[in-house]
């Protein structure tokens, strides 16, 4: 097996080489291009990546341009997962018929999508490539909306977002329906390794994404992807948002190992109230009036319910 | 190392068989595949080469005729050779996809068993899901029997291999008339059969770790119209002549003919039916029979679908004065596509051959001799009245009333 790449600091990590460049059409503020690039900067074996359609690809492989200095396929919206699960069947080929290029290189194997890709429309074909093991890491982009489109509700969107298709209105609070538990359900496909992670807590990320390579077997990774175009915050908020999410516990930090073995990987030292976390978004504006303000209420008991059945699980190793 | 498979000279086989053992003989890298019938035996016999040794590629049973292209595409992008196999719905499900490989430039190669498409479901053959592929971007080959099944097989991948070409190929067969009917075969060795195909030689691989490549770009108004020409110029200008040289290098190697428009008795014919599938088989039976009563009828066969060998049609059907386009898909508000395609072939050649269309054998009907008598004695009114004398479209094989439009 490759050697885990050694990460001391910060200021090292943000400028180790770069397989993501800087140039993208990405909207200033994105977390995207954070996620990605911790996720290739984690390591310095080779890639072979893929991309979901989605913000991501459309603005980094723009013809006659690449962000991408590896290998990198787009196929369509569902199928970035079983894009690179063919590009690793293809490599265990070669492998085996001794016809790799670089025989001594092992590549590692990531498909990136946002939520819409991997909740919704991609949910069957990465289902499909966990099943059947192939060797690779899938990292959703969880933005909580069809950004690429236009700001239009997916099944990660959570209660009281004000979307295109779920609109906030006189009449309504928007989204209805609660986010899906994506992680739980990868995990139950018996994956080595699935885990939340954020950006802005980077040594956590940084070191589930190298637990992740080097697991042998399907991974994911949902990655919290704050969008300043549809969670309407100023783009130089892009990390504070992202920290409200984590410290309020809306979006917890944890892993599941082999399906079962839960760890939560970070406890913020002053848990601060989902109030803070929703009133800091254009996106739950609405719920700060009095027609709608008991779904802040509700807000909070679900993510304590869900942090109180985390910690069982975690004590309860099962 | 895959081991070697002992063949007779001639093997009893069905299309499906006929059509594993190739790819088995090509020693593809990577089938992934999901079964539907009539073509799941291609995928079940690959399986149990693949369970015995006979295989030593990647064979991944996925979850859905859209993840198995999907699957094949990535696959193909990093550096390989790839197949799989399908038909109908699954055909349809996959159709998103079939387009992705051809503009991504991948000799992907697909063997179709041809079956309708629902509603209502039916599993047997027409030409419903080759009629629906036929603006993908793919070569599509039309195979009439299991040696066809198996011979094109070989030529595809020769073709759509080439540097010149990158396009994926499908190879088409009858469902169930040919996949599940059994016939002798001759067969090449294992050493015959790879060696005319050749080592794979990978091309913008995304395995070669040196040489990173970007697969699948955006493309707008400023550069998308320019990749679509570039793709269909290389299917109008480089694949035909490829798929002709494939053809004559198959005949030196094996000293089995194929050609681009396949004809039977055509050239002192007055009247000739155009089709394809087994009914070309068929049609050819009643030509021999309606000849020995002095009747001047040919068959003409559609052996290269896409790209469409428009020039060498022309210049087969020049002197013939009736032409009967047999349809086995339902054309839902025109005239058939066989129809349209001859006609659009045929209109700037000065010609005055009578043209008709008749819709056949969907859903697994069967086209009969005497069908066949029937329309070779429309095609003969024709010729004497040098003008239509039946409406331009007829269905065939039909329960009830008579059906015919235009």
């Amino acid at each position: 097996m490759s050697e885990i790449k050694k990460i001391k600091n910060l200021k090292e990590f943000s400028t180790s080489s770069d397989r993501f460049e800087g140039a993208n059409l990405l909207c200033p503020g994105c977390a995207h291009s954070i996620i990605v690039r911790e996720v290739l900067n984690a390591t310095n074996d080779d890639l072979i990546l893929a991309a979901s359609t989605g913000c991501l690809e459309v603005c980094t492989a723009v013809y006659p341009y690449t962000s991408w200095d590896a290998s990198w396929i787009h196929i369509g919206f569902e199928n970035g997962s079983t894009a690179v699960a063919g590009a690793e069947a293809m490599y265990k080929a070669l492998k085996n018929k001794g016809r790799l290029k670089q025989p001594d290189r092992k590549p590692k194997f990531v498909a990136f999508g946002g939520d819409g890709a991997t909740y919704d429309i991609g949910f069957q074909w990465i289902s499909g490539c966990f099943e059947r093991g192939h060797d690779m890491m899938y990292v959703c982009l969880d933005n909580e909306v069809y950004a690429n489109t236009g700001g239009q509700r997916s099944s990660s969107t959570p209660i009281g977002s004000s979307t295109t298709t779920a609109p906030a209105g006189s009449t309504s609070y928007g989204e209805k329906k609660n986010k899906k538990d994506m992680l739980a359900i990868m995990a139950a496909h018996g994956a080595p390794y699935v885990a939340q992670v954020s950006p802005s807590k980077w040594k956590d990320m940084v070191a589930k994404i190298q637990k992740g390579f080097a697991a042998e077997g399907p991974v994911f990774i949902n990655a919290i992807s704050p969008c300043t175009t549809e969670w309407k915050f100023a783009p130089e908020d892009t990390i504070a948002i992202t920290d409200l999410a984590t410290d309020s516990l809306v979006f917890p930090l944890y892993e599941i190992i082999n399906g079962s073995e839960l760890n939560i990987t970070y406890r913020p030292k002053n848990i601060i109230p989902v109030r803070d976390y929703l009133g800091a978004q254009g996106r739950f504006k609405h719920l700060f009036t009095k027609q709608y303000e008991y779904l802040i209420g509700e807000w909070q008991d679900r993510v304590d319910a869900k942090w109180e059945q985390l910690q069982r699980r975690e004590e309860a190793r099962v | 190392m895959a081991e070697t498979m002992e063949l007779r000279d001639i093997e009893v086989w069905d299309g499906n068989m006929a059509a594993s053992q190739a790819l088995r003989q090509v020693q593809v890298d990577v089938v992934a595949a999901y079964p539907i019938t009539p073509s799941t035996p291609i995928v079940e016999n690959y399986g149990n080469f693949t369970a015995n040794g006979y295989v030593d590629g990647e064979f991944v049973m996925v979850e859905s005729e859209h993840a198995a292209m999907s699957g094949c595409i990535g696959a193909s992008a990093a550096g390989g050779r790839v197949a799989t196999a399908t038909s109908s719905q699954g055909f349809a499900l996959m159709v998103e996809t079939l387009y992705s490989a051809s503009g991504m430039r991948l000799p992907i190669i697909l063997n179709v068993v041809n079956r309708a498409i629902g509603a209502p479901l039916n599993v047997n053959g027409d030409h419903s899901d080759m009629y629906l592929g036929r603006d993908s971007g793919w070569i599509q080959f039309d195979a009439y029997c299991p040696q066809d099944a198996y011979d094109l097989n070989f030529i595809a991948f020769k073709v759509a291999e080439d540097h010149d070409v990158r396009l994926p190929a499908m190879v088409h067969q009858d469902g169930f008339m040919t996949s599940h009917t059994a016939q002798g075969v001759h067969t090449m060795t294992d050493e015959q059969g790879f060696a005319f195909v050749g080592e794979f030689q990978p091309m913008n691989d995304m395995l070669d770790l040196d040489h990173p490549v970007t697969h699948g770009v955006q493309t707008e108004e400023d550069w998308h119209f320019e990749h679509k020409a570039r793709q269909h110029h290389a299917l109008m200008t480089v694949a035909l002549p490829k798929i002709q040289d494939a053809f004559d290098a198959f005949e030196k190697y094996t000293g089995r003919k194929y050609n681009l428009v396949e004809t039977y008795n055509v050239e002192d014919a007055d009247s000739v039916v155009i089709c394809m599938g087994t009914s070309v088989e068929t049609a050819m039976e009643v030509v021999d029979e309606l000849r020995a009563k002095g009747m001047k009828v040919g068959v003409v066969g559609i052996r290269v679908f896409r790209p469409w060998p428009l020039e060498q049609l022309a210049e087969v059907l020049k002197n013939v004065k009736a032409i009967g386009a047999l349809d086995r898909s339902s054309p839902h508000g025109t005239v058939g596509m066989l129809y349209n395609e001859i006609a659009g072939t045929m209109f700037n050649t000065g010609t005055k051959a009578v043209l008709t269309n008749y819709i056949y054998g969907l859903g697994g009907r069967d086209l009969t001799k005497a069908h066949l008598v029937g329309i070779f004695n429309d095609l003969k009114a024709n010729v004497d009245a040098g003008k239509p004398t039946t409406p331009l479209q007829q269905y065939i094989g039909l329960r009830g009333p008579k059906l015919s439009f235009f």
